[in-house]
């Protein structure tokens, strides 16, 4: 475990992960939970426990379309999907970290699932 | 502003018997820190608190006084608090007057069951003198310790 | 020469762990007027208090500092202690070193200097202590409890047994409040109306007990031992003597379109109605919400088929006064709404219920006569999906922050009766925690998963969506397995938080006594004093102090009672002698004082005074009523020429204070 990855990515996310009860409505919430291996309910617990590792090697982490909805349903306002977003910039920050590279990204687009971008723009734009 | 961390300032805070200390006493009873130089002398209600007091704690060397009350609606005494913030606020326009900064006495509301509010707003109110300094104004220079 | 005794208190660790309490009893033993300065392992304890006793006489103190835990622990006990060996008890006075230095610093030193000036200024001010005597004040026998639930009923009865007066104060034109709603009891699975009913009626037959149903406490004077209450008897437009509550009006009314809150608002009532067949007492209401007759003057119905004339179109708000000696508190709880959590669909699909909704479908009384069946199209559910902790739990912005205690009980209790009659119907249970402390409560638990295969799945439902064809989906976590579940459900039941109920709150404006910031009365004291509230005289009973299931609120109308038995059984209490009085040299007569006494405790008179020159003048001087001032002490900063003053909290010992620990 690193440490310094840790606390980095509780001061990025500005999320108090020891806020969590463990209830799992994030991850009942989830549209993408199918896609991820690690799940929301389980990057809140895993980084809470400081195992941050097998987060960071995960493609879980670009199967979150930050659509907020466990933001909005956390009973305890513990916000998985920054926690989410927190490991995603640790891991593209890293040296190597990151897993694609932008010429490999269309290739890769699904038609049923809507784009990362598009999301988080309809999230940001209609507030 | 530069802070000085060397200055200790002297607080006194006013705290009604059946809300505000019963609060102090929650905060400790929860065993939630703030700094020593809070000291509290308790009031049967904040409406006890007269101006006065306030400005005898200033001359003798007080940096500053708190004074808490029940939320509007809860005091024990019915209407006490009101009478309180309306006497701090003419005391406010006294102490503009005198040139003392408002932000050196504080009027706050902590129920009962509020002890983790009382231990923030303690910490609050002491960085605030702490970086106002030490109160010169009003302070009676024969009153200041050697 | 004042003599005084200061005892510095260890508190095993509590105290002497971050203060060095012989440094504390060194430094306060130099304070001008100490004779005595000593420290003690637990001066609370039987051996510390003869500690003090035995200064007290061996010394001939005069003044008493026990620097220890807070005053609202021990201050009466140092002070009775004083007062066994003669010294008045009001020249005690306390430095709270434990709960205000002790347990919030860390640092040695900064807390002992600031026991040291805690101690300081308490001495400081027990030079100024005055002795005083405490007056008395007679007790009115009789007493009122506000709210007719189990609760209410329950201290009212036990009261009533003590052979003392009580009234009850309903807003409901029913007692029996949520119990009445409620169709079996966990853990034994009792028929609640079987064991509530007869309570109501012993209630209502009882010669002690007086019942003011559809009534609303509209405002409260005096303190304890003497209560004035103006009780508001909402008009209902039927005469309450008369009415035999045949139900013959509420046969015929012509408006049967009412939402009926008895039943969750899942059927309708007519505009005239008895909430429940067991109603007590059983007359009947009118509605003026919906009445014809008194919205727009035409119908007329039902006072033509009452053969009593009870029907009175013409009833007004009545308001009666009355004197009580204790007051008990029995407002109980209401389920929130759960509308604001779209995620359950709750507000756009009538088969999402909550649970109290639930206890109606299925009560032999309720709208489908006991069968249970689905809101919307009235058919048989075959899946039906529990979800825990709605609104409970929560953030403070997503909900209460509480654990509402009561619903993993009733939810096993739901799923076990449904599992019983109706086998075909599969039950999941959507958890966070199962918590069931209590008597036999986890073996019901057990019972309903080992016995009657009630599926408990450990994780919360994340999304509820009414399909077209009547299905709900239900999108959740399995957390064990680490599933997201998908579940064609027909029916979805919400464990609601409860919260108090809302008339809570204007309610303890009046009486004075405090809230936590949940709208729950605060009692005197977490531990030892659970069902008193800090202001003498008012007792809490039941779920507004707090969640319970039905044993706790009897356990605890019970207790209540005792409390309320015991102050109405003396025939006079001490009064706080901590109260206002005026120096009569000094006052100008100007009514200051008079205006914001909010105890009309201050009236004027006229006084003759000697002049100095030998004349006699008359003066309109300022006179306070020992026994209706509580003290706050309003009037001594309203007065201008400081003639007014407070026992126990003088002007001069606040000064003292103040320079205590300014120095």
């Amino acid at each position: 475990m690193n440490k310094f990855d840790l606390e980095w990515i509780n001061l990025t996310s500005g999320v108090n992960v020891r806020k969590c009860m463990r209830c799992g409505k994030c991850s009942a919430t989830c549209p993408s939970y199918d896609e991820m291996e690690y799940h929301p309910h389980q990057f809140v617990y895993m980084v809470e426990k400081g195992n941050i590792e097998p987060l960071l090697g995960s493609d879980s982490l670009y199967k979150c379309l930050t659509c907020f909805a466990c933001v909005e349903r956390c009973p305890r306002g513990v916000e998985p999907a920054k926690v989410v977003e927190a490991v995603r910039l640790a891991a593209v920050r890293k040296q190597g970290g990151n897993h694609l590279t932008p010429d490999q990204i269309p290739a890769m687009l699904d038609d049923d699932l809507p784009q990362q971008a598009i999301v988080t723009a309809f999230r940001k734009y209609t507030k | 502003m530069q802070v000085n961390n060397d200055f200790q300032p002297v607080i006194v805070a006013f705290c009604c018997n059946w809300c505000s200390y019963a609060g102090a006493d929650l905060s400790g009873t929860n065993r939630l820190n703030y700094p020593a130089n809070v000291k509290i002398i308790r009031v049967p209600c904040s409406c006890r608190v007269n101006p006065m007091f306030i400005l005898r704690a200033f001359q003798k060397g007080a940096d500053g006084v708190i004074i808490c009350g029940c939320h509007p609606g809860d005091c024990h005494y019915t209407s006490g608090n009101y009478y309180t913030r309306r006497r701090i606020t003419l005391l406010y326009s006294m102490l503009d007057f005198l040139g003392i900064e408002r932000n050196r006495t504080r009027l706050e509301w902590v129920s009962a069951a509020e002890g983790a509010k009382f231990a923030a707003v303690m910490n609050s109110f002491v960085d605030e003198v702490k970086k106002l300094g030490p109160n010169r104004r009003l302070e009676d220079l024969r009153c200041r310790k050697q | 020469m004042q003599r005084i005794g200061v005892f510095v208190c260890h508190c095993g660790t509590n105290i002497a762990a971050t203060v060095d309490v012989k440094a504390v009893a060194e430094a306060l033993s130099h304070e001008p007027g100490v004779v005595i300065s000593q420290d003690y392992q637990y001066m609370c304890s039987e051996s510390g208090q003869d500690l003090v006793k035995n200064a007290i006489k061996e010394h001939k103190l005069t003044g008493v500092v026990v620097c220890s835990c807070s005053p609202r622990m021990h201050e009466n006990t140092f002070r009775k202690a004083a007062a066994s060996v003669g010294l008045n008890p009001y020249l005690v006075e306390i430095a709270n070193i434990r709960e205000q230095c002790s347990w919030i610093h860390k640092d040695i030193a900064s807390a002992t200097d600031k026991a040291v000036i805690l101690g300081k200024a308490a001495v400081a001010k027990v030079h100024l202590n005055a002795p005083l005597t405490a007056g008395e004040s007679p007790v009115v026998k009789r007493a009122l409890v506000i709210g007719g639930g189990i609760a209410g009923i329950q201290t009212a009865l036990d009261i009533a047994e003590a052979g003392f007066d009580v009234d009850i104060v309903e807003k409901e034109p029913t007692i029996g409040g949520k119990m009445a709603q409620i169709d079996k009891t966990f853990p034994t699975l009792d028929c609640a109306a079987c064991i509530l009913t007869p309570k109501m009626v012993e209630a209502a037959q009882n010669e002690h007990i007086t019942i003011h149903s559809f009534s609303e406490v509209s405002d409260v004077k005096g303190f304890v031992g003497n209560f004035t209450v103006t009780i508001k008897k909402k008009a209902r437009y039927v005469d309450e003597t008369k009415c035999t509550g045949c139900g013959l009006c509420t046969e015929k009314c012509p408006m049967k379109k009412v939402p009926n809150e008895f039943n969750m608002g899942l059927d309708n009532r007519t505009a005239v109605y008895i909430p429940f067949a067991q109603a007590v007492p059983k007359v009947a209401t009118i509605d003026p919400n919906y009445c014809m007759m008194l919205k727009n003057g035409k119908c007329g119905i039902c006072s033509k088929v009452c053969s009593v004339g009870a029907i009175d179109y013409k009833q007004t708000d009545r308001f009666i006064e009355q004197k009580y000696g204790a007051i008990v508190v029995a407002t109980g709880f209401n389920p929130i709404k759960p509308d604001k959590y779209n995620e359950f669909a709750y507000s756009i699909c009538p088969d999402v219920v909550t649970s109290l909704e639930l206890e109606r479908l299925m009560n032999a009384a309720g709208p489908n006569g006991g069968t249970l069946l689905r809101p919307s199209d009235k058919t048989h559910p075959h899946t039906i999906v529990f979800v825990q902790c709605v609104g409970s739990r929560c953030d403070d912005e997503k909900g209460k922050p509480y654990c509402s205690k009561i619903c993993c009980m009733y939810t096993a209790k739901h799923a076990m009766l449904i599992r019983e009659k109706y086998p075909d119907t599969e039950v999941y249970v959507f958890y966070i925690d199962v918590r069931t402390p209590g008597k036999n409560f986890d073996e019901f638990y057990r019972r309903a998963v080992e016995q009657y295969g009630v599926h408990y799945i450990k994780g919360m439902v994340g999304k509820v969506m009414p399909r077209s064809d009547g299905k709900i989906d239900v999108q959740a976590s399995d957390l064990l397995s680490n599933e997201q579940l998908h579940i064609n459900a027909d029916m979805v039941v919400l464990a609601t938080a409860i919260e108090p109920d809302k008339t809570a709150r204007p309610l303890a404006t009046m009486l004075t006594t405090q809230m936590d910031t949940n709208d729950f009365f605060t009692e005197a004291h977490p531990k030892l004093r659970p069902v008193e509230s800090a202001t003498a005289g008012i007792i809490l009973s039941g779920a507004c102090q707090g969640p319970k299931d039905i044993p706790e609120t009897v356990a605890q109308a019970s207790a209540a009672a005792a409390k309320a038995i015991g102050l109405l059984v003396k025939n006079s209490i001490t009064c706080n002698p901590c109260v206002a009085h005026s120096d009569e040299l000094m006052c100008n007569g100007c009514s200051s004082c008079e205006k914001v006494c909010p105890y009309g405790a201050i009236t004027y008179q006229d006084k003759e005074f000697r002049m100095p020159d030998r004349t006699t003048a008359v003066r309109r001087v300022a006179s306070v009523n020992p026994a209706v001032c509580q003290g706050c002490g309003a009037c001594t900063v309203a007065c201008p020429s400081g003639a007014m003053d407070l026992n126990g909290f003088s002007n001069s010992q606040i000064m003292a204070e103040v320079d205590a620990i300014c120095k």
